[in-house]
């Protein structure tokens, strides 16, 4: 019962963890490069939640100075999840550019495709 | 001006990138580019100095005091990360006009010059930074770029490579910052040093350990340790040839002074070394860096490949150096990051050199080239030499100082195994050696010439480096055994 | 002068010889007076540091320190004085000689020949000079390597699979075996100094020595103890000059003179004696001498037959190292001065054999004798020397290795000497037979065949000569050598 409350007190946890897998999943199982740099967003993401989650203090408020309130949310999460956002973003631009020059350069974006006459390798 | 210096080492690449990206114009952006790395070997040696006379740096960027705000703090051993960093850059520039002319379209010029002070920006920045975030964003800085240096290579597989890396880069730096993100949970600081303080009673518990676990397994990817290094070869292999010279001479030594400053000053020994299999795990896979990667080394028909394997060998030999642990064993981890990176920026240059005569860097069509180009292929050679580790070479000091670390920690087999290794760098430098030398000129090296001399002084000058610091430690090993000692410190 | 800038001149004239035979490479006879030049100017030197060495003067230089404690540093002593001798007087000889046999072969590429030779010459003297593990190390590297290139001369498919193995065998062993020996030594006694009466008494147990000692022995590749020996054979696709002095002299010469040089000033003789721990070596070094010798008489080839004898007298020296008395060092010392004369003038001989007929074989030079009298009259004394027959020099150091061996009490050993030099007369005595006595082969055109040129003849002159008068001369050797400090 008791391991049961932990699993539902850490539900956003879990989500995390599920976001988490299930990019790092599509990365690997995936051979459509766009597709794989989905997976690789969604990675990315699970981690806002793993930093934004604990952050939150159940009534506390925006961290805005007011004397009425002395409870406040930390807002350092927040601040390094809007750069890690822009890297985010930066990552994706760059790989989907990627993928545009690839496919310019093989006409495909299917790695098995590219990889059959051994362009990886050798 | 001179309490502003940590801050100038990072924004002064910063500005020279905007503007390169700016002018659009290849030549100027080589002007800026040059004048940027000559820049920053005089700032480094200035806070090298300050360091080792008055002991660490802290300086609170943009005026935040730590811990809440982001610290820049330099001792001995990122110190001298930096100096390494800045030397190569500044060594490598006035190689790069015609490199990079030969290589890059007209057009791409200026971007790859502004790629490459994004990355130096990056790499200065991760190694000065005392802050875990800060050191994320710096290190998707330098990769971000690193990955468009890498597309920019001539040939069509460098765009699957950058691809490949980027996968496994950004896989590298999610992992890492997810770690962050537990200590951070766990501790309520990112700040390197207040971690370390704040960790002290909390270190075996869960989160923690799978903190230090994430970490380890990100940097791992970054530093290409043995067996995630599988984006390596072919992203060495493809870049421009003056990106991979600066990508292998100071990329993945920055990301191993990053885990050192993770596993030392951070985790401390205690609560890495005693509670995890570290010593164990980094043991068997510098091991299995050390012979598997130089024995594919072997067999590669592309020297610049070839290199690239022998480049995760010799990350075996640092990461070789973290697991001993030791004051002797860290220091020559630490100095071969510095060696290594001397010698092997050489070689890189050298087969840029080719490149730029040849077109090519395969095996075969290199045949007899040492007559056509006897100063390029004899800098080849004492490199090599250097990476076998010769006497007199600054190869030898490193594996001395790892060698004798074993036999302290009573570990005399892996002197042996250390030895063995080296014998395989023989066999790899050895083939190209006597294909260049001793066979009849192939028909691509007929109507080589020697490199010009804008390219072979800096080439010479990184060659010279590998001797010198074989013959004179002063320099290298006294302060990689001060950073040992500062970095062994933040144990106690 | 001061003796510490005589001990670095000695070094530094064979390197400054190389730089200037680089820059004379358009000039034949330029590049060909420097290296003799060279060449004397470095035996006045080496002689003059011989002069103050007789005298009881130990001088002593250090160059850098390199790490703590780790420095390359110089200081001679007798055994490395009289190395240094051997080295830089027969690298004259060697050079005329290198002048008619390269001319007269047309070889290719002679300028980094010459280049190259020098560079081992300097590393030689290094090694002759070194005072200490590192500094010996790094200049026996550095011969290695420096002679590498010598073995490739000739860039075709042999020469370089023979340049493979001579730099795997070397380089293998002195990384694989050697230096883990110089590293463990450091560790467990905090000094790499060569020291009369040894650095490792007392600092480790009984199994380490002997352990040590093995890594010793068999890391110092360039001795050519069997199983380490097969460098040797492939490094005979080399011009045969580079046989006779650095596959004769120098290299091989560097090996044996390590060993010795270890056993007396790391180990030191008292502490092998004690221990026992040198036992071993007798025997190995025994069933080389014995072996080599049974492959060399198999041999047609008359440049791997010598190959192969040389394998056989390397152990001799090694034999009086492992035995570890006064007597066996003696000995020892002495073979490394007797047979490098002899071994050379045999090489001498093979290349100008090849250089005026081009036969290689010993089956083919029946009759040869007679239209080249001067060749194979030098190669008897050679081989009469090799063998350890008066009135040649080499019966000096058989003797006090007998003697050495007798005070050892190992009979066995004494009988091992006296069977090896009978399979010496079976190997080497009929090739001069069979050039005087044997027939001429069938329409063979021998009759075209002079005798080697000049520079070649003068050069063997010199040596067999050599042979003679270190029978008749030994004290200048004998004073030497005893002045080793054996403590």
């Amino acid at each position: 019962m008791e391991l049961f409350e932990n699993i539902i007190a850490h539900y956003n946890h879990w989500v995390t963890i599920f976001l988490m897998v299930a990019g790092l999943y599509i990365v690997v199982a995936r051979g459509n490069m766009v597709k794989k740099l989905v997976g690789l967003s969604l990675f990315q993401t699970s981690v806002y939640l793993l930093y934004l989650t604990p952050g939150k203090i159940l009534g506390g408020t925006p961290p805005i100075l007011d004397p009425n309130f002395a409870v406040y949310s930390n807002p350092l999460p927040h601040v390094l999840m809007l750069t890690a956002i822009v890297v985010g973003v930066a990552t994706l631009a760059l790989g989907l550019a990627l993928v545009v020059r690839i496919n310019e350069a093989y006409g495909t974006i299917e790695e098995d495709e590219i990889f059959a006459d051994g362009e990886g390798g050798e | 001006m001179i309490e502003n210096l940590p801050a100038l080492q990072i924004v002064i690449p910063l500005l020279g990138a905007v503007l390169c990206a700016l002018v659009r114009h290849g030549g100027i952006a080589w002007a800026i580019s040059t004048l940027v790395s000559w820049m920053m070997p005089v700032v480094a040696g200035l806070i090298l100095a300050q360091v080792l006379s008055d002991g660490a740096i802290s300086y609170a960027m943009g005026g935040w005091a730590p811990p809440f705000g982001i610290e820049f703090r330099i001792d001995a051993a990122n110190g001298f990360v930096l100096l390494l960093i800045s030397v190569v850059g500044a060594v490598i520039m006035p190689y790069a006009r015609r490199s990079v002319g030969a290589e890059i379209s007209r057009r791409n010029q200026a971007w790859f010059y502004t790629m490459y002070l994004l990355c130096l920006c990056g790499l200065l920045g991760v190694s000065i930074t005392g802050d875990a975030f800060n050191a994320f964003v710096f290190l998707e800085v330098s990769s971000l770029s690193t990955y468009a240096l890498i597309a920019l290579g001539k040939d069509r597989r460098a765009l699957l490579a950058a691809y490949q890396y980027l996968i496994m880069g950004t896989i590298g730096a999610t992992l890492y910052v997810i770690g962050v993100g537990l200590l951070y949970t766990m501790t309520g600081s990112l700040n390197f040093v207040d971690v370390a303080a704040r960790i002290a009673d909390m270190e075996t518990t869960r989160p923690i350990l799978a903190a230090i676990a994430f970490i380890m397994v990100g940097l791992s990817l970054k530093l290409a340790l043995f067996p995630l290094h599988v984006w390596l070869p072919n992203a060495y292999a493809y870049a421009p040839s003056l990106a991979t010279a600066f990508l292998a001479a100071t990329a993945t030594k920055v990301a191993v002074y990053l885990m050192l400053r993770f596993l030392f000053t951070v985790f401390g020994l205690h609560a890495t070394f005693e509670n995890l299999p570290l010593t164990e795990i980094f043991l068997a896979l510098s091991i299995a860096a050390m012979f598997g990667a130089s024995i594919v080394a072997i067999f590669q028909e592309n020297v610049k490949r070839m290199l690239a394997y022998s480049s995760v060998a010799q990350i075996g030999y640092i990461t070789l150096g973290i697991a001993l642990a030791n004051q002797t064993g860290l220091t020559g981890g630490i100095v071969h990051l510095f060696n290594h990176a001397m010698m092997k920026g050489a070689l890189f240059l050298v087969l840029g050199a080719v490149a730029f005569r040849l077109g090519t860097v395969k095996i075969e069509e290199l045949a007899g080239l040492g007559r056509r180009m006897p100063v390029t292929m004899g800098a080849f050679v004492v490199a090599g030499l250097s990476i076998i580790g010769t006497p007199g070479t600054a190869g030898f000091i490193s594996k001395w100082y790892l060698a004798v670390g074993a036999l302290e920690q009573g570990m005399w087999w892996l002197v042996f195994l250390l030895v063995a290794s080296s014998l395989l760098s023989v066999v790899y430098i050895g083939r190209v050696v006597e294909v260049v030398w001793f066979r009849p000129l192939s028909e691509k090296a007929e109507g080589a010439r020697e490199m010009p001399l804008d390219m072979l002084v800096p080439t010479l000058i990184l060659v010279a480096a590998t001797v010198y610091f074989g013959i004179d430690t002063s320099l290298t090993a006294d302060i990689a055994s001060s950073a040992a000692s500062a970095l062994l410190e933040g144990v106690k | 002068m001061s003796m510490e800038f005589l001990i670095i001149l000695c070094l530094v004239i064979p390197a400054v010889g190389a730089v200037l035979i680089a820059l004379a490479h358009k000039v034949p006879n330029l590049r060909e007076a420097v290296t003799l030049g060279t060449a004397g100017v470095l035996l006045v030197a080496v002689l003059s540091v011989l002069d103050a060495v007789l005298k009881g003067v130990r001088p002593e230089v250090s160059l850098l320190e390199i790490l703590p404690g780790i420095e390359i540093a110089f200081s001679v002593e007798p055994l490395g004085m009289m190395f240094a001798v051997i080295a830089s007087g027969l690298w004259i000889v060697n050079s005329v000689y290198s002048i008619g046999y390269m001319r007269g072969n047309n070889e290719p590429r002679q300028t980094p020949f010459y280049m190259c030779f020098a560079v081992a010459i300097s590393s030689t003297i290094g090694i002759a000079f070194a005072e200490n593990l590192f500094t010996l190390f790094l200049f026996y590297e550095v011969l290695t390597l420096s002679t590498y290139p010598l073995v490739t001369h000739k860039g075709n498919a042999a020469a370089r699979a023979g340049g493979r193995v001579y730099l795997l065998l070397l380089l293998g062993t002195s990384m694989l075996l050697l230096l883990p020996a110089i590293m463990i030594t450091w560790v467990s006694t905090g000094t790499m100094d060569f020291t009369a009466g040894g650095i490792l008494n007392g600092k480790v147990d009984d199994v380490t020595v002997a352990l040590l000692l093995m890594l010793y022995a068999f890391g110092i590749g360039k001795a050519a103890l069997m199983p380490i020996h097969f460098w040797l054979p492939s490094a005979m696709v080399a011009p045969t000059p580079v046989s006779a002095l650095l596959h004769a002299v120098a290299v091989v010469k560097a090996g044996v003179f390590s060993v010795l040089k270890v056993v007396i000033y790391i180990f030191g003789i008292d502490l092998l004696t004690r221990t026992g721990a040198s036992e071993w070596l007798v025997y190995v070094a025994g069933a080389t001498i014995v072996i080599a010798s049974l492959v060399a008489l198999s041999k047609d080839n008359l440049k791997a037959r010598l190959a192969y004898s040389t394998v056989s007298q390397l152990s001799y020296v090694v034999l009086g190292a492992a035995l570890a008395n006064s007597w066996g060092i003696l000995g020892g010392g002495m073979q490394i001065t007797m047979h490098a004369v002899g071994k050379i003038t045999l090489f001498f001989c093979a290349g100008a054999i090849y250089t005026a007929a081009h036969k290689t074989e010993v089956s083919e030079l029946s009759g040869l004798g007679r239209v080249m009298p001067f060749t194979f009259g030098a190669f008897l004394i050679g081989a009469l020397s090799i063998i350890g027959l008066p009135p040649m020099g080499g019966v000096w150091s058989k003797w006090y290795l007998a003697l050495g061996a007798l005070d050892a009490e190992q009979v066995l050993l004494v009988a091992v000497l006296m069977v090896s030099s009978l399979l010496n007369v079976a190997y080497l005595l009929p090739i001069p037979f069979k050039g005087f006595f044997g027939a001429a082969p069938e329409g063979s055109s021998d009759e075209k065949i002079r005798e080697a040129p000049l520079p070649c003849l003068i050069a063997i002159g010199a040596t067999s000569v050599g042979c003679v008068l270190l029978f008749l001369f030994p004290e200048p050797v004998f004073d030497l050598l005893s002045m080793i400090d054996l403590r």
